[in-house]
């Protein structure tokens, strides 16, 4: 009895993930295949920072994900922490000093307890109501950093501030081109282990148990507001430190990227790779990023690309592109 | 001591009296059956019992202790557990990870975002204990939602025994089954009831199931307790013939 448990139990390990056969193996070249970017990407004609952004874009969706995709939650608003994340970062550089781990850690905490904040506000909320008032508090981030002119730079967005050498104990580090790509690869990391982590807890168990029928987690005792504001404070401090990156990246950050807009944008590209799936907003993210740089070239429209391709995977495979390919590898 | 006890429990909606002056004693170790026609009042008895909403007069008490007016969560805690008319589990989970969950709920682990290795074999050993308890280890690893119905309501009582109950109340628990998954819950309950002495207290239209498995017959009709007895009482009671049986052929 107790060998077959412990068994069972190894084998279900990580059964909240698709249950794959060689799970680890694709696990392992999904990493080499990361580690090795800023090698492959200029040999198919990319650059480097493409590969950043996919995972910035990346991190952000699937931050935003614990909360949509696991725990049921649509929000509409998480921009706003994405943004704060951003300014945390930028304000920190320009106003503060030149130290890159000080200024992540104040784009992660400012943007990370304004969603630890604002989650007792909308965790009573369900469906489009919490979609509703998620908006609401994430414009009202949106008009802060558009009217604090002298301090934010207003609507034209905050300049002033650059990646600073990174301090390591060997020394410092220039972060340019494939240096900043791992540094953020590191990043992306950390935010990924940490959603792992708690998505094969019991808290990320609960989590899928209140998407799933928050009646009857009550019935078992498990207040379900408790939890959804758990969730929208984790998913605010991932999606923020995508946002620290986002600033790093460009040099910059604007109330755009604040904006309800890119909220949605985040939405989708979690849809669209599949939210039911861990990595599905990798996926998504990866498609966004990239044709975003390449159909953007060709056609200015290159958001109805994005749109055409939403609609169909809407219509067509529900558990988004992800949840395809790992519902047919299964089946 | 009796485990439950109802001292002269009503219960009014505004003007309708759902329920009048109920006595009813319960033993440990009891399988007792509720019957009575619609609109008797056997949900409403179930709502007061595990606390969804308070009696308007009268006593309860459980294990000697009076729980009148106590808040669901607050008898949850003490062992009293009830399923619904509609099948509450998590149905885009595989059958183990319902189990999982509960079992998680049950000892209090919910809110901790890291497990370590000894509380996971823990969570595994209680969880594969409960598979066997309701004779669902050959589905584990089955999505719930692609159970049939039964097997659906039989997922529903592993997730109640996760409290551990000493008084369970089953709201029609073979309602919509074929069968042969009426004959499985049966069993089930039979078994739960017999080797694990759990008390056990269920609605129930079927007289085969009723008369086979129940100690004893508790009937209603309009709020009133009608009758009560082991199955030959009740089979020869004439006003459960007049008013029940009989208006039924």
């Amino acid at each position: 009895m107790s060998v077959e448990t412990e068994t069972r139990e190894r084998t279900r390990a990580g059964s909240s993930l698709p249950a794959w056969s060689g799970e680890r193996l694709r696990f392992a070249i999904f990493a080499a295949v990361l580690l090795l970017a800023p090698v492959w990407l200029p040999l198919i004609g990319s650059y480097t920072d493409l590969g950043t952004r996919v995972l910035v874009y990346a991190l952000a969706a699937m931050g935003l994900n614990l909360l949509l995709g696991f725990t049921g939650g649509l929000s509409f608003g998480h921009a706003a922490y994405f943004g704060l994340g951003a300014y945390g970062t930028g304000l920190m550089l320009r106003y503060v000093g030149p130290n890159m781990w000080l200024a992540v850690a104040a784009g992660v905490l400012l943007g990370g307890f304004a969603a630890t904040l604002v989650g007792p506000v909308v965790m009573r909320r369900r469906g489009i109501y919490f979609a509703m008032i998620t908006i609401a508090i994430g414009q009202m981030f949106y008009f802060i950093a558009v009217r604090w002119n002298n301090f934010t730079g207003g609507e034209d967005g905050l300049t002033g501030f650059q990646r600073e050498p990174l301090a390591l104990p060997g020394g410092s580090v220039t972060l340019t081109g494939p240096h900043f790509y791992y540094f953020v690869l590191f990043f992306f990391a950390v935010g990924v282990f940490l959603l792992w982590r708690v998505l094969n807890s019991p808290l990320g168990h609960a989590m899928v148990g209140a998407r799933e029928n928050s009646r009857r987690l009550e019935f078992l005792g498990i207040r379900v507001e408790r939890l959804t504001w758990i969730s929208f404070a984790i998913s605010g401090f991932v999606t923020a430190l995508a946002g620290s990156m986002n600033a790093l990246l460009n040099n910059f950050t604007s109330p755009l990227d604040l904006y309800w807009q890119l909220s949605g944008y985040f939405v989708i590209i979690c849809v669209l790779g599949g939210m039911r799936n861990f990595w599905g907003p990798f996926v998504g993210a990866a498609i966004y990023v990239i044709m975003q740089d390449y159909a953007s070239t060709m056609t200015k429209n290159w958001l109805s690309v994005i749109g055409v391709m939403f609609m169909l995977v809407v219509l067509f495979f529900p558990r988004g592109l992800l949840g395809v390919l790992a519902r047919r590898r299964s089946g | 001591m009796s485990l439950l006890e109802l001292h002269g429990v009503s219960r009014s909606f505004g003007a309708l009296r759902a329920l009048s002056d109920i006595d009813l004693t319960v033993e440990p170790g009891e399988l007792r059956a509720v019957i009575g026609p619609n609109g008797a009042g056997k949900t409403t008895l179930f709502n007061l019992i595990s606390g969804f909403f308070p009696p308007s007069a009268g006593r309860i008490l459980f294990e000697g202790r009076e729980i009148t007016g106590e808040q669901p969560a607050r008898l949850v805690a003490r062992g009293i557990i009830r399923t619904f008319q509609i099948t509450e589990i998590f149905p885009d989970l595989t059958v183990y990870e319902n189990l999982r969950l509960a079992v998680e709920a049950a000892m209090g682990l919910t809110f901790r975002p890291f497990l370590g290795a000894a509380g996971r074999r823990a969570v595994a050993r209680r969880a594969e204990e409960l598979l066997e308890a309701v004779h669902l280890a050959d589905k584990a690893d089955r999505v719930a939602s692609e159970l049939a119905h039964g097997d659906q309501r039989i997922v529903e009582m592993g997730i109640t025994l996760s409290r551990e109950p000493r008084l369970l109340l089953l709201d029609e628990p073979t309602a919509g089954m074929g069968e042969e998954e009426t004959e499985h819950m049966v069993g089930i309950i039979r078994r739960l009831n017999r080797e694990r002495g759990i008390t056990m207290l269920f609605i129930e239209h079927d007289m085969d199931i009723i008369f086979g498995v129940a100690d004893r017959i508790t009937v209603l009709e309009n709020g009133t307790l009608l009758a009560e007895g082991n199955a030959a009482e009740i089979a020869a009671n004439e006003a459960v013939q007049a008013a029940y049986l009989g208006s039924r052929r």
